[in-house]
């Protein structure tokens, strides 16, 4: 396969077929948490999309220079990194949209504690992908979690309308709900054979 | 914030005076606060790895181990830890911990590790974890803390083995690896993919609501005969 063909493969892979949050489960407390309204689920995703993007480039450099000599700080330092861009971003939020700070809350800080950035860092090493290579599948991850809170927030909203059997109601129509999301996103695994 | 910390088990800050006794403390995880059922934390690793019984019950243990060590050298240094960088502190003795798990689980164990893959390493973010340091080891002695930590990881397991059963049974037709029904058994097979996880666990906590309504429905019942008897 050419250079371009396996770029976009990645991203297409990370975004549809292997979705984060619908077939690998990462990142489901925002999910859940902050699916409630569409612009802020929207605008949470583009959080996440920039923080991986910062995190994938870190652990890059990582993983080229520092942990060759120490693996057994890999987790660590991962951690570390992941936690700093996020202390980073909310005080650029906090600076440009107090609004959206607002809005976000205590999911915001909780973006460290995001299993998905973590494991992006993880999965980038485990598979071997080089800077470019990364960024791309940052791209492609954070831009396929950023769909699925959408689509989520969008069909919690028309939920919210419809009259739901109480026990029904809360969490357990929220993981049915993503249940039959994830199911209609497996139909994307025949996209590449 | 809805469908998070429903009960405040979870990242509310209880009380520091309270003096808990250590059984209440350890017996309240396993099922009145379970973390999963009730409290509806840790979902990644719940939902991401327990297509089997066995991963339910490796990824259970391996939570557990890591939540009392972290409890227990947390609350030992709760004294020495600043407040202001507390939280980091938490992450790196969690991490620390993670990363024995991980390695011991790789050499005891290779194929369960290989089938857990990235999921061991990223207990470090499980929210229970983080969640009883915030809410509990950093402010009670060493025995409670143990004890809350021993009762929230075992709640856990129980219900992660739980979970990973009830998707066994039912896409596989077996339990602990043992066929359950014989060759004739038509297995479920959207049960051990990631749909089934998301539905296991949503008809699970459906199953739960149902039998408490039902329970206060009987307790409200024979309340109302009392008084008429009376």
């Amino acid at each position: 396969m050419s250079d371009r063909g396996n770029l976009v493969w990645i991203f297409v892979s990370a975004l549809l077929v292997n979705n984060f949050t619908l077939s690998y489960f990462l990142g489901l407390c925002p999910f859940f948490g902050v699916s409630g309204r569409l612009a802020t689920a929207f605008r949470l995703g583009l959080a996440n999309i920039f923080v991986m993007v910062i995190t994938s480039l870190a652990a890059s450099f990582l993983n080229a220079f520092v942990l060759p000599h120490a693996p057994y700080l890999r987790l660590i330092s991962f951690i570390v990194v992941v936690a700093s861009t996020v202390q980073f971003v909310e005080m650029v939020i906090k600076k440009t949209s107090p609004a959206l700070f607002r809005a976000l809350g205590i999911f915001l800080p909780l973006i460290t504690t995001n299993c998905a950035i973590l494991a992006l860092a993880l999965f980038q090493t485990s598979r071997g992908y080089g800077v470019v290579e990364g960024v791309v599948f940052a791209l492609g991850a954070g831009g396929g979690l950023t769909l699925a809170l959408v689509l989520m927030a969008g069909l919690r909203q028309e939920a919210e309308l419809s009259s739901i059997p109480s026990m029904l109601k809360g969490t357990a129509m929220n993981l049915i709900i993503a249940g039959i999301l994830s199911m209609a996103f497996m139909g994307f695994a025949g996209l590449f054979s | 914030m809805q469908g998070m910390g429903k009960t405040g088990g979870g990242l509310t800050l209880l009380p520091p005076d309270r003096s808990p006794g250590m059984l209440p403390e350890f017996v309240k995880g396993l099922w009145r606060e379970n973390p999963i059922f009730v409290q509806v934390l840790g979902m990644c690793p719940a939902l991401a790895v327990t297509n089997t019984a066995v991963n339910g019950l490796a990824m259970g243990g391996a939570t557990l181990f890591v939540l009392v060590c972290s409890s227990f050298l947390v609350s030992a240094l709760r004294r020495l830890i600043p407040k202001p960088v507390r939280i980091s502190t938490y992450i790196v003795i969690i991490a620390t911990f993670v990363t024995v798990a991980d390695f011991a689980l790789q050499a005891a164990v290779p194929a369960i590790h290989r089938e857990l893959g990235a999921f061991i390493a990223l207990i470090v973010v499980n929210c229970v974890i983080l969640g009883r340091q915030e809410a509990f080891a950093s402010k009670y002695p060493v025995g409670p803390a143990v004890a809350d930590a021993l009762g929230m990881g075992g709640g856990f397991l129980l219900a992660l083995t739980l979970l990973g059963g009830a998707r066994e049974v039912l896409g596989k037709g077996s339990l602990f690896g043992a066929s359950l029904f014989g060759p004739s058994f038509e297995p479920w097979v959207i049960m051990i993919l990631p749909p089934g996880g998301f539905l296991m666990l949503g008809f699970l906590l459906l199953g739960f609501a149902v039998a408490k309504e039902a329970r206060q429905r009987i307790a409200a019942r024979r309340a109302a005969a009392g008084k008429e008897a009376a």
